[in-house]
């Protein structure tokens, strides 16, 4: 149970097209995130895979059965939003059991499935209160309750937690990856963030433009990215693409490296350039060259003195350079 | 910022300014509600002067009570402006609901079409009105008032209404169509308590036009069992003389009713009106 297939889905608004034609399976228990950049039509895929929206054309198969005319509430999801989207005229108990209400359970069920959630979550003490009295955090767990309440087949998240403070961001995150070793769920996940991608994901899926670029596991598109687009979307610092011809390199349109796979020597290397900028992190040190093909970004570890305007020589490791064609694809070999 | 808003000189200007303002419009009423309880001769010797002992008198209301339909007026007026505001704010939210909720073809045609009302009267449709009334036999009776009233009152509702509904979170409605509620439930039970502010402002913008309206109720339904309070009014203003007690009386005792309602929806009504200004 809990296995998704999307088959050629199409959604067009009007003349504008959205999603060109995607395909997608996804297995019982996986953990999914879409990522890509803004308006590429993650938000859109996860609300046709919801039922909130008809998709133009294509097929959408929850735990192998067809669902494209299934409205939302029979299609065994639950969906988790970036704005919480809490009732707010109800308390938080009654936001978590109105979907049970809703399907006609009876009330014991409900209260217990109520007080599983709620403890899952540490929201014991707050069930009587109203949306409006909890803080950002609280109303983002309830909204998870919510979802955990129906005891969905899929979990749907719509950047849950965009919303909420860099140290808040970290904890729920925690909680999330908890709650799916837990429940044992399939949870699609949507993100802007590349740490919750990378931490979270069993199988990332880089959209743009309304296409996957590609689909793996997060060490797969770091090690191995098929396209100029993914090279670049995942790995922070973004890896350094240069154009081959710059380098010598005929057959490559674009040669990439990923900062961290570059070594720094005073004396003597491949490329020479001069520093513009130095970021010390603490644990890494960022440094911006200026060489004879444009600029280059290296990721030292641990603490390096080095000062602008002094002169380095670079070196990339051997066999973590990617070569592009000129349909952005890589080159293999 | 914060300083010119604590800046004293500038607060008491703005509340001079607010002052007057309230003064100019209420003056009218209070002259109203002084001089329904002078005599004839109190009224006209000393118009502004407040009721004393020798000019006190209750005969403007007594004529009005003891007239004996007034209450049936009273009561006509009630059940046509308080229906009316129903269907408005029924039908006037469904279909702003309709609007800013669904994509349709013709959406924004529609929203223009059914905005028209607005700026165009419905007086100008009397006569067909009318003959329509007489052909269904309509004539001298409540329903023929309430149809026309919440024709009059729907454009504003619809096009206040719809402005509103778009201000609801999209995500609120698509959790709870997740959860299974109806499209139905959706809008009473989501929708319908987010823009009740909103749904106070159409009430009192609708209700005080029906209240005051002389036309309608003349020209529509005119007998004495159908009289509103307003039109019923009308009888001590003759040609030639003028029962101005009664008048007066009958003026003050309208104005409860619709004080009543104002304070119902006041409180929302301000929420309604400043909604957009704070937050
Ligand atoms: N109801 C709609 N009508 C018309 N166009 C829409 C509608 N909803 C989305 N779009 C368009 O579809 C495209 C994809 O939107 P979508 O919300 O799926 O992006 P997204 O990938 O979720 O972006 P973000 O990361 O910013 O949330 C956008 O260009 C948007 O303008
Ligand atoms: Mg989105």
């Amino acid at each position: 149970m809990g296995s998704l297939k999307i088959e050629n889905i199409r959604k067009s608004f009007g003349h504008v097209d959205v999603l060109k034609g995607i395909d997608l399976e996804v297995e019982d228990g996986e953990f999914v995130i879409f990522v890509g950049p803004s308006g590429c039509g993650k938000s859109t895929l996860l609300r046709v895979i919801a039922g909130l929206e008809d998709a133009t054309s294509g097929e959408i198969l929850i735990d192998g059965k067809k669902v494209n005319n299934t409205p939302p509430a029979k299609r065994g999801i639950a969906m988790v939003f970036q704005t919480y989207a809490l009732y707010p005229h109800l308390s938080v108990r009654d936001n978590m059991g109105l979907g049970l209400k809703q399907a006609g359970k009876p009330a014991e069920e409900i209260k217990e499935r109520t007080r599983i959630a709620s403890a899952m979550l540490s929201l014991d003490d707050y069930l009587e209160r109203r949306p409006s009295e909890l803080s950002g955090g609280q109303r983002q767990r309830v909204a998870i309750g919510r979802a955990i309440v129906r005891e969905p087949q899929l979990f749907l998240f719509d950047e849950p937690l965009s919303n909420l403070d860099a140290a808040l961001r970290v904890n729920t995150r925690l909680e999330i990856a908890r709650l799916h070793r837990q429940l044992k769920a399939t949870m699609i996940y949507v993100t802007h963030d590349q740490v919750e991608a990378m931490t979270l994901a069993d199988k990332i899926v880089v959209m743009n433009k309304g296409q996957i670029e590609q689909v793996g596991s997060p060490m797969e598109l770091y090690n191995s990215p098929q396209t100029l687009f993914v090279a670049g979307f995942i790995g922070s610092p973004q890896m350094n693409l240069i154009e081959g011809a710059k380098l010598g390199d005929a057959t490559a349109k674009n040669v990439g490296i990923r900062p961290e796979h570059i070594q720094i020597s005073k004396t003597s290397g491949t490329w020479k350039g001069s520093v513009i900028h130095v970021e010390h992190l603490g644990a890494d040190t960022i440094i911006y060259l200026q060489t004879d093909f444009g600029p280059l970004t290296v990721r030292l570890f641990g603490e390096h003195q080095y000062n602008v305007d002094d002169v380095l020589y670079a070196t990339p490791d051997a066999g973590r350079t990617y070569r592009f064609d000129d349909k952005d694809m890589i080159i293999k070999g | 910022m914060a300083k010119a808003r604590t800046s004293p000189l500038r607060s008491s200007l703005v509340h001079a300014a607010l002052i007057i303002y309230t003064v100019i419009a209420l003056f009218p009423v209070f002259l109203t509600v002084i001089n329904s309880f002078k005599d004839r001769a109190s009224i006209f010797r000393n118009p502004l002067g407040l009721p004393n002992e020798t000019s006190f008198s209750l005969i403007g209301y007594e004529t009005v009570l003891k007239q004996g339909d007034f209450t049936l007026y009273f009561q006509n007026s009630l059940i046509v402006t308080s229906v009316s505001i129903f269907f408005v704010l029924l039908f006037g939210a469904m279909a702003a609901f309709a609007l800013s909720e669904y994509r349709f073809r013709g959406n924004s045609l529609m929203g223009l079409y059914l905005a028209l009302g607005i700026m165009i009267p419905i007086r100008l449709g009397t006569v067909a009105i009318l003959q329509g009334m007489v052909a269904t036999g309509l004539v001298n009776t409540l329903t023929a008032l309430i149809l026309v009233y919440t024709a009059q009152g729907l454009p504003l509702a619809v096009f206040i209404l719809t402005e509103f509904m778009r201000t609801v979170s999209d995500d609120l409605k698509n959790a709870g169509r997740i959860d299974g509620l109806s499209e139905y439930s959706i809008f009473f039970r989501l929708v319908l308590p987010l823009v009740r502010p909103a749904m106070a402002t159409v009430a009192v913008f609708t209700m005080i036009p029906i209240w005051n309206d002389l036309w309608f109720p003349l020209i529509l339904a005119p007998s004495d069992a159908t009289k509103t309070v307003t039109l019923g009014s009308q009888v001590f203003i003759g040609q030639f003389v003028t029962n101005w007690n009664a008048v007066l009386a009958a003026l003050t005792l309208a104005i409860l009713p619709v004080l009543a309602l104002y304070f119902l929806f006041s409180r929302q009504l301000i929420r309604g009106i400043t909604s957009g200004a704070v937050k």
